[in-house]
């Protein structure tokens, strides 16, 4: 019996204590649990950590320290977590984060397989996701939420990036070197369509599996294809040795490689001796003006690095939240997610920048081009920029987004 | 000539990167199938160590200016220290238990070390210069090869055949073999048994870090890039029999070759062709091409 009555007040408790947090939650209607917590869901052990990791963290926090730590006087919490590149991993720790922990808002989401399984998580349970660090566009087509922002960049951003540049440029025929993942297939598709409206032809491709060393074999199948650009549809790692395996056998200068999506840290790992000459998109770039350079400067104090696109624009788009929270009075995130639609991004990150009903932010992208060792005058002086991409060519057009909050049937 | 719609060249091409990664399996084996043969144990740590190899010389580049030449033989003995340090505190300890045990220690220290360097230096890598004298490639008429992966082929062979020789033709290897065998009774013949199973684990973790010294120019100096490579090596000594010192290194090249092929017939299958064949050996040959069946 002793067991019985324990659980019947057990149960007790959990209804009183149930009943009194409905009570706080009538008092303070406005702010779920008298506080706005922010989640940095990111890979903190594993390929991607350099990407994102606990860089990323520190951006959400400045964020959340510049904003003052506090939106209408209630304060501001930030967490964090590690995915582990594991979509099931991401998915079931962001469901804890919203109905046990009381997130309002989670961050970064590196890994397009982890973005998309949150996404639907956050479809589901009304919060807010901001992805960052991932580019499946699936994210603001058949994956679209009213709470899901896709912020940074976009396999589409990418294609009208570096693809286009190097197409109009005179690189007529194709070939990719991609990962055997959704990923890479996808880009591929996005670069070759590309390709092929340009009027350039696209001669093969070898698929490689993701996190491959040895890219010798492929070096010598894109060597034989003859083809003016070697496309490269990875990223990270993969993408570093594939561009190693390129110099090494002597493709690069006779082909040119496309780097499809290099980051910031690739080049620092690439060394500039091999990565001088490609050509990369990116939304951020820490020295591209004083605005730029003011925050990268107070972020290399915190972390020892220069932050890059999915940094910056997790600090971008954390401030863009508070701000929308703000204006709303309330971190309802249906009000939230009008406000974040309504209001203008204007920061260091981007200018005249705002959401489309998918979730899509809009902001100019710029291409870049590496450096040569004796152009690089100062310690992470690596990049010249070429063009700016307008954010309206730069992404999908909202005509062709399958999203079902649109009427575009 | 074509040969399945394929030229020959191109063959011939994919047979000479298939012979530059055997080396690397075969080199990377043998220190495994040492380490199995005396030891029993299931090394685990292999790939973290061929790390270490790449890691060390790295830093000793990097902090000390060191060559490459000066790197290529203080890094593995170096690594070879630390791995005897290992055995000695700890691997000692679960000699006569379940391999198990072996491999959960040993795999434990794959996470301390590839965390700690990913902590430390990240997880996109670090660039490794190749030496200046081995820059460029050479036309061998079906293909161009860079002249360091034929210098890899040189030095991984050559260190193979040294080892080989070393435990099947000399005293040293004798009573190594003996120990393997009979340890109590080759104790009895007044060999210090211990520490000669301390320098045998030295050597197979010296191996696997002269591997990583050969790979940091090719491959980028990271904290995971053994991980990728333990799995196939452990597929290479299966195949080859267990503690067979000869099997691991004609395995390591041949499946070197064999998944080079596959590279340019299909590539998708490439990372799982080394299984496939693993699975018919085992299927057809239990104890691998090379090991004798226990009676």
């Amino acid at each position: 019996m002793p067991a019985i009555n324990s659980l019947k007040t057990l149960t007790a408790t959990s209804v009183l204590l149930g009943l009194s947090g409905l009570a706080s939650g009538v008092a303070s209607a406005d702010y779920s649990d008298e506080v706005v917590r922010i989640g940095v869901l990111t890979d903190m052990s594993g390929i991607y950590t350099d990407l994102s990791g606990e860089a990323a963290v520190t951006a959400v926090h400045m964020a959340v320290e510049d904003f003052g730590g506090e939106v209408n006087g209630i304060p501001i919490e930030v967490i964090h977590g590690d995915h582990r590149n594991r979509a099931d991993t991401g998915a079931s720790r962001a469901r804890e984060w919203y109905a046990n922990e009381g997130v309002d808002m989670i961050n970064d989401l590196s890994n397009s397989g982890v973005a998309l399984a949150v996404a639907a998580v956050a479809d589901e349970q009304q919060r807010h996701a901001i992805v960052n660090s991932a580019s499946n566009i699936g994210l603001t087509n058949d994956y679209c939420s009213p709470f899901v922002t896709h912020y940074t960049y976009d396999a589409y951003s990418l294609a009208q990036g570096t693809g286009k540049s190097i197409v109009e440029d005179g690189g007529n025929t194709w070939f990719f070197l991609t990962v055997d993942f959704a990923f890479g297939i996808g880009l591929e598709e996005q670069v070759s369509d590309v390709v092929r409206e340009a009027g350039g032809q696209v001669v093969g491709a070898a698929r490689h599996p993701l996190d491959t060393t040895d890219f010798s074999s492929y070096a010598l199948q894109a060597q034989a294809s003859g083809a003016d650009i070697i496309g490269i549809a990875s990223t990270g790692a993969d993408a570093i040795n594939a561009i190693n395996a390129l110099a090494e056998f002597g493709v690069i200068p006779e082909q040119r490689p496309a780097a499809l999506l290099l980051w910031y840290d690739d080049i620092v790992s690439l060394g500039l001796e091999t990565a001088q000459g490609l050509l990369l998109t990116n939304a951020f770039y820490w020295d591209a003006n004083e605005e730029t350079r003011e925050f990268s400067q107070r972020f290399y104090e915190r972390t020892g690095r220069m932050p890059n696109m999915a940094h910056a624009g997790n600090y971008s788009s954390t401030m863009h939240y508070l701000n929308a929270v703000e204006a709303a009075g309330t971190d309802d995130p249906t009000a939230v997610s009008d406000k974040m639609r309504e209001l203008e991004i204007n920061d260091f990150f981007a200018t005249g920048g705002y959401i489309r009903p998918n979730g899509r932010m809009v902001h100019d992208q710029y291409l870049w081009e590496v450096k040569s060792p004796d152009e690089s005058e100062y310690d992470y002086d690596f990049l010249r920029p070429v063009h700016t991409i307008p954010g309206e060519e730069a992404f999908q057009p909202l005509e062709a987004s399958s999203c079902h909050l649109l009427d575009n049937d | 000539m074509d040969i399945f719609g394929i030229p020959i060249q191109a063959l011939l091409g994919q047979l000479m990167l298939g012979i530059v990664n055997g080396s690397f399996y075969a080199v990377l084996s043998l220190g495994l199938a040492i380490i199995f043969g005396v030891l029993k144990i299931v090394n685990f740590a292999h790939g973290a160590f061929f790390m270490l190899g790449a890691f060390t010389a790295f830093l000793l580049a990097q902090y000390m200016g060191a060559s490459y030449w000066v790197t290529l033989f203080i890094a593995p003995l170096a690594v070879a220290l630390f791995g005897m340090l290992f055995e000695f505190l700890f691997l000692r300890r679960l000699y006569g238990l379940d391999p198990i045990y072996g491999l959960l220690l040993t795999f434990s220290l794959v996470l301390v070390l590839e965390g700690g360097f990913r902590v430390a230096f990240g997880s996109s890598g670090q660039p490794f210069a190749t030496p200046e004298q081995l820059r460029g490639t050479i036309n061998l008429g079906f293909m161009i090869l860079p002249i360091y992966r034929g210098f890899v082929i040189a030095a991984a062979l050559t260190l193979c055949l040294i080892t080989w020789f070393i435990i099947e033709r000399t005293s040293l290897g004798a009573s190594l073999r003996a120990a393997t065998e009979r340890s109590e009774l080759t104790q009895a013949f007044g060999i210090n048994v211990p520490r000669l199973i301390t320098l045998t684990y030295g050597v197979g973790v010296g191996l696997a870090a002269f591997a990583g010294v050969l790979a940091a120019p090719i491959f980028h100096v990271n904290p995971s890039m053994g991980s990728s490579l333990v799995i196939i090596i452990f597929a290479v000594v299966v195949i080859g029999g267990l503690g067979s010192i000869m099997g691991a290194i004609v395995t390591g090249l041949g499946l070197g070759v064999v998944e080079g092929f596959t590279r340019v017939f299909y590539s998708e299958f490439s990372s799982t062709i080394v299984f496939l064949v693993m699975v018919l050996v085992l299927l057809l040959r239990p104890a691998g091409l090379f090991g004798r069946e226990e009676g």
